[in-house]
């Protein structure tokens, strides 16, 4: 039957092809970039098992190369998939973790956590929890209940983020290690200092993304409204809770690997918003698998631009994600 | 004989501040039942208390003869459906993806839509004429158009409850009729109860068979148009004089806020 209904399972299927091949090619990409000179073909014979994982081409992909697209696949993947629920929840666009403050208090927390001694897991992670759901907190508190509760929201979380940056320095600033590097990593986020180590820290995100998927056609509800949305079946308080609960979480253990890398959120569903609607059960598989292919491959501009050594990645997000912003917010005013 | 609503000393607050006090009243099956009162005496408390989106802080809701807390929350959007005053969004939904929405209450968290779902959102597309807008955006639409997507969500969610908020208050008078004729059609065709707040008297007066009059949170009067829109009653529920006659359709009472200026 011809009818006029987009097939959600077709997008679905395309979707999930097309992105997985773009992923699988960027992260062919990151794995055989580098300053090592492992290079591509050296790469696919490692991949192939032709080369042992001893020897010192083995040990650079499997130790170095490999954990890193790794975390830049998950934490793009997160923070793509963290902005597309803020977007929902808040109903505003503009709406991302890193723009509204609670990447910053993630790290906050994190640096606390690291200060304080404490393991990576639970005591760094649950830390940064902690701040992301407290500056998460302030954030909607400030917005609620005004008219103009789209502005104040963005508003509340620059301040929030400018607040965060301040006390990031302040604590480094006090720690006996104080280097540039580390508030370099914290404030622009660096996938640098990522070891094999953390691998399962890192995945831990994974089940997070379970969680959004299932609540997709909810959130679809969510974004014609609140009200619409409950008189439609969805138990709008526990859904909204378990998602922002989700989201922080993930966007935390995120942050307190790699700091603070802004924008994919916004960049990210932004696109594919624009490609293929509003259908969160499409559009939840494509910001994992698009967030995922943009950070590897900004990751690979940040280790191959810088003529020695390289730069933070979050310098790259932020120089494509900073003027969309900018662009989006002139002309949602007009 | 079971009612479609039947609400018992029902009360609504906001914090310490009552809003209604007191309210009962019964609506059978398959009739369209209207509230009309001043601004800011309860009309949409009362009718979001009906929907279930407003805790009342006493008394009782029945729908279809059981208590509205008693249904599951699936089971219960799978019998009322809401449409707002108005609808915005910033998120471009199709006219199609909308309207598939009202099949949500029916189908399981991550359920695709099958066949019957489509065919359900194709035949409340055509009932409300905008079938031919299924790829537009809804953001892309005029007022009126958009409302009748709004309805046709409604319908597709299959309710034997409508509750409508001010459904044509934006809406030039043609569109107005045209949207409550469709009303009047679904609850001919389908037996569907109607529950509906206006603040246009004579358009209640023309559809409602009853009206409920509201006035500071307390039932002033109920019962057919004739009875309810009467001068006196209207005088001392808005403040303002109102001429009462008999209107050229159908003997149904006409009423016109008198201004100032013709006053003495």
């Amino acid at each position: 039957m011809a009818h006029r209904f987009p097939s959600v399972l077709r997008n679905l299927l395309l979707v999930t092809l097309l992105l997985g091949a773009v992923l699988l090619a960027a992260a062919l990409f990151g794995l055989s970039a580098g300053s090592s000179g492992v290079s591509f073909s050296r790469t696919l014979a490692v991949l192939t098992d032709r080369l042992p994982a001893d020897s010192v081409a083995g040990a650079i992909f499997w130790r170095i190369r490999l954990p890193r697209v790794a975390l830049a696949a998950t934490v793009g993947a997160t923070l793509a998939l963290g902005g597309l629920v803020f977007q929902a929840l808040l109903r505003n666009p503009l709406a991302e973790p890193y723009i509204l403050g609670i990447s910053g208090g993630a790290a906050v927390g994190a640096i606390i956590g690291l200060t304080a001694g404490l393991a990576p897991f639970p005591g760094v992670a649950l830390i940064a929890f902690l701040g992301s759901m407290a500056t998460l907190g302030l954030v909607l508190f400030l917005a609620a209940g005004r008219a103009s509760g789209k502005d104040s929201l963005l508003l509340g979380g620059v301040m929030m983020n400018a607040f965060c940056g301040a006390l990031i320095m302040f604590l480094i600033a006090l720690s006996r290690n104080s280097q540039t590097r580390q508030i370099l990593f914290w404030l622009m986020g660096d996938l640098s200092l990522f070891t094999y180590k953390q691998l399962p820290l890192l995945f831990s995100v994974l089940p997070c993304f379970g969680v959004v998927l299932l609540l997709a056609r909810p959130m679809n509800l969510l974004l014609t409204g609140k009200e619409n949305a409950a008189a439609m079946g969805v138990n709008v308080g526990a859904v909204t809770f378990i998602l922002l609960v989700a989201t922080s979480l993930m966007v935390s253990i995120a942050v307190s690997l790699s700091g603070l890398v802004g924008f994919v959120g916004l960049v990210i569903p932004h696109i594919f918003r624009l490609l293929l609607g509003s259908d969160h059960r499409v559009l939840i598989p494509a910001c994992l698998l698009g967030g995922a292919a943009y950070l590897i491959l900004c990751d690979l501009l940040a280790r191959l631009l810088p003529a020695g050594g390289e730069m933070p990645v979050g310098i790259v997000t932020a120089m494509i994600g900073a003027p969309l912003f900018i662009f989006l917010l002139w002309r949602a005013r007009r | 004989m079971t009612a479609g609503v039947d609400v018992r000393s029902l009360q609504i607050a906001y914090g310490r501040t009552p809003v209604l006090r007191d309210i009962s009243f019964s609506v059978p099956i398959g009739e369209y039942f209207v509230i009309i009162g001043p601004n800011g005496t309860g009309k949409t408390s009362l009718l979001k208390a009906v929907a279930g989106l407003l805790a009342p802080a006493a008394g009782q809701i029945a729908l279809f003869g059981r208590l509205a807390a008693a249904y599951g929350r699936r089971e219960f959007s799978q019998t009322v459906a809401v449409v707002p005053q108005q609808t915005s969004s910033d998120f471009p939904f199709t006219v199609a993806e909308t309207v598939l929405m009202g099949r949500s209450p029916h189908l399981p968290l991550w359920g695709l839509e099958r066949e019957r779902d489509y065919a359900a959102a194709e035949e409340a597309m055509r009932f409300t004429n905008v079938y031919h807008l299924a790829a537009r955006r809804l953001d892309q639409l005029s007022g009126g158009e958009r409302q009748r997507v709004i309805i046709a969500r409604a319908i597709c969610q299959q309710p034997r409850l409508l509750l409508l908020d001010e459904p044509t208050a934006a809406l030039d008078p043609a569109h107005q009729v045209h949207i409550l004729d469709l009303m009047e059609r679904l609850r001919r065709e389908k037996g569907v109860t109607i529950l509906m707040v206006s603040h246009d008297l004579n358009l209640a007066a023309m559809y409602g068979d009853r009206l409920l009059l509201l006035k500071e949170g307390e039932v002033e009067s109920i019962g057919p148009p004739h009875q309810v829109l009467t001068a006196d009653r209207l005088a001392a529920s808005y403040g303002c004089p109102i001429l009462v006659d008999e209107g050229p359709l159908g003997g149904v009472p006409r009423t016109i806020p008198i201004p100032e200026k013709f006053l003495d």
